[in-house]
């Protein structure tokens, strides 16, 4: 199993004695916060109703359909299923915080953009933050898997097969980003969009 | 949906835990991954006063090898177990039943320890800890202990743990040479298993037979519990699909399921029967 260098063993938060209001410091999409919350306050709450966040949607609220799915120092969560206070210390990506710097759309954006894998798009946020979860530790899934690691995210309109398919065109479009120097200078080429379907 | 007020801390080290928890009494919840408690606070089934944060508490993380024994510390996620070196290679039950907990995401969360302090018969890894003879290494305001498995699951969601303890460690003895497998029927992918079947059998000398054999059962009670009678069938059975069949119509005698949404008792005994076969007949197969 090949270790992923994003998941190091997070260095712990420092101790709190007890309290009803904990101060805490999250750095949430590249930008430090620093807040005093109630401890039943959850991260989602947190996100969007402090912070303004409101790509990070609520859908179930019980920790069932994985819509409000964030990156928590490299390991993606259920934020609904999460406290505030333990964000402390820690690294939260959201949805938000995929583009580039010029806005530039992350390929599984764009590829859920592409591949028509959305109609009413409320899990999209959370479909996509579970699929860059599973690519960071399996760049070329197969459609098995990529069913596999969305297991705990829900859609009620596609059906999942363009879902699938996109997370595959993305995966495939990463590694030709990631590759260190493409042979036959692929620069110019069609990004790859239908091809990588499941059969 | 959100949770009654609570007063929350944050120890560092299993002594100031076990402390704060002394100092609290039994108002107090010990909070690990929080993907059991937090929908249960949110429910507000569940008001306590405090919450004790075991996640700054770094001893309580890892898995070492100490002797014939693994050493799971009681914070170790799902996904760390599952892809831990160690558990694959001596604790194969393991690992393959943490891969069923839920879904990535909470498997991120959830720890090894926090599902068996739990306790929920539903849960997975309580069965699968049981089949193991795991035993329990406990912390509290005396010192440590040990309670093994047999022991630690004492009724619905109670455990042998009193409120002032912590579970620190998890001990396995480790199967060099055993088969085993999982078997989870559940309704929907990331769903509770509505019965599961843990199963790991020590082949014969002869590589056909069945030497041991040991079953854990999820759902099929107030608790999670050993098939005894099919493992007491299973000792020296020959290892046919038919020695294997017969041993386990015996795997829901003793126990008492209950009737839910997901099925009626008498369903959930028909499982049991069924996924022990299966558990086995796989087990038996992969020694």
């Amino acid at each position: 199993m090949a270790q992923n260098p994003m998941r190091d063993d997070p260095t712990p938060p420092p101790a709190l004695a007890r309290t009803s209001a904990a101060r805490i410091a999250v750095n949430v999409d590249g930008v430090a916060h620093l807040d005093e919350v109630e401890p039943r306050l959850l991260l989602v709450h947190y996100l969007r109703d402090r912070l303004g966040r409101t790509g990070t949607p609520i859908g179930c609220d019980t920790g069932n359909c994985g819509a409000c799915t964030v990156d928590l120092d490299g390991m993606s969560v259920k934020s609904c299923q999460v406290l505030a206070v333990q964000a402390d210390g820690r690294r939260v990506t959201t949805i938000q915080g995929l583009a580039g710097p010029d806005g530039a759309w992350h390929p599984l954006q764009r590829a859920f953009h592409e591949q028509h894998a959305l109609q009413c798009g409320y899990c999209t946020p959370g479909m996509i933050m579970a699929a860059r979860d599973l690519l960071k530790d399996n760049p070329d899934p197969t459609p098995e898997e990529v069913r596999d690691a969305l297991e705990g995210n829900l859609c009620r309109c596609t059906g999942y097969q363009n879902i699938v398919r996109a997370v595959l065109a993305a995966a495939a479009e990463l590694r030709r980003e990631g590759a260190p120097e493409p042979r036959g200078k692929a620069a110019g080429a069609p990004r790859a969009s239908g091809q990588e379907a499941p059969a | 949906m959100i949770p009654a007020t609570f007063d929350y801390a944050r120890p560092q080290s299993t002594d100031e835990a076990v402390r704060v928890l002394a100092e609290a009494g039994p108002e107090a919840k010990v909070l690990a991954g929080g993907q059991s408690l937090l929908p249960i606070l949110r429910l507000r089934l569940s008001f306590p006063e405090l919450l004790v944060d075991l996640g700054a508490v770094d001893a309580l993380r890892g898995i070492r090898q100490d002797g014939a024994q693994l050493v799971i510390g009681a914070m170790t996620t799902h996904h760390e177990v599952v892809h831990d070196p160690l558990v694959r290679a001596h604790a194969g039950l393991l690992a393959r039943a943490a891969a069923t907990v839920a879904d990535p995401a909470v498997r991120h969360r959830g720890t090894l320890g926090g599902s068996l302090a739990h306790a929920d018969p539903a849960g997975d890894l309580p069965a699968v800890c049981l089949a193991l003879d795991a035993t329990m290494v406990v912390l509290g305001p005396q010192g440590f202990r040990t309670v093994p498995a047999a022991e630690f699951f004492v009724d619905y969601l109670q455990t042998a743990l009193r409120p002032d303890e912590l579970l620190t460690e998890i001990r396995i003895p480790a199967m060099d040479g055993w088969g085993f497998h999982y078997e989870k029927f559940q309704r929907v992918a990331q769903a509770w298993a509505v019965v599961g079947v843990a199963a790991a059998v020590r082949p014969a000398q002869d590589g056909r037979g069945i030497a041991e054999a040991r079953i854990g059962l999820v759902n099929m009670g107030a608790r999670p519990m050993r098939a005894h009678l099919t493992e007491t069938a299973l000792t020296g059975a020959d290892g046919s699909e038919e020695a294997i069949g017969r041993a386990a119509t015996l795997a829901a005698e003793g126990t008492h399921p209950p009737t839910d949404l997901s099925g009626s008792a008498e369903y959930r005994e028909h499982l049991a029967r069924v996924l022990t076969q299966r558990a086995v007949l796989a087990a038996a197969g992969t020694a």
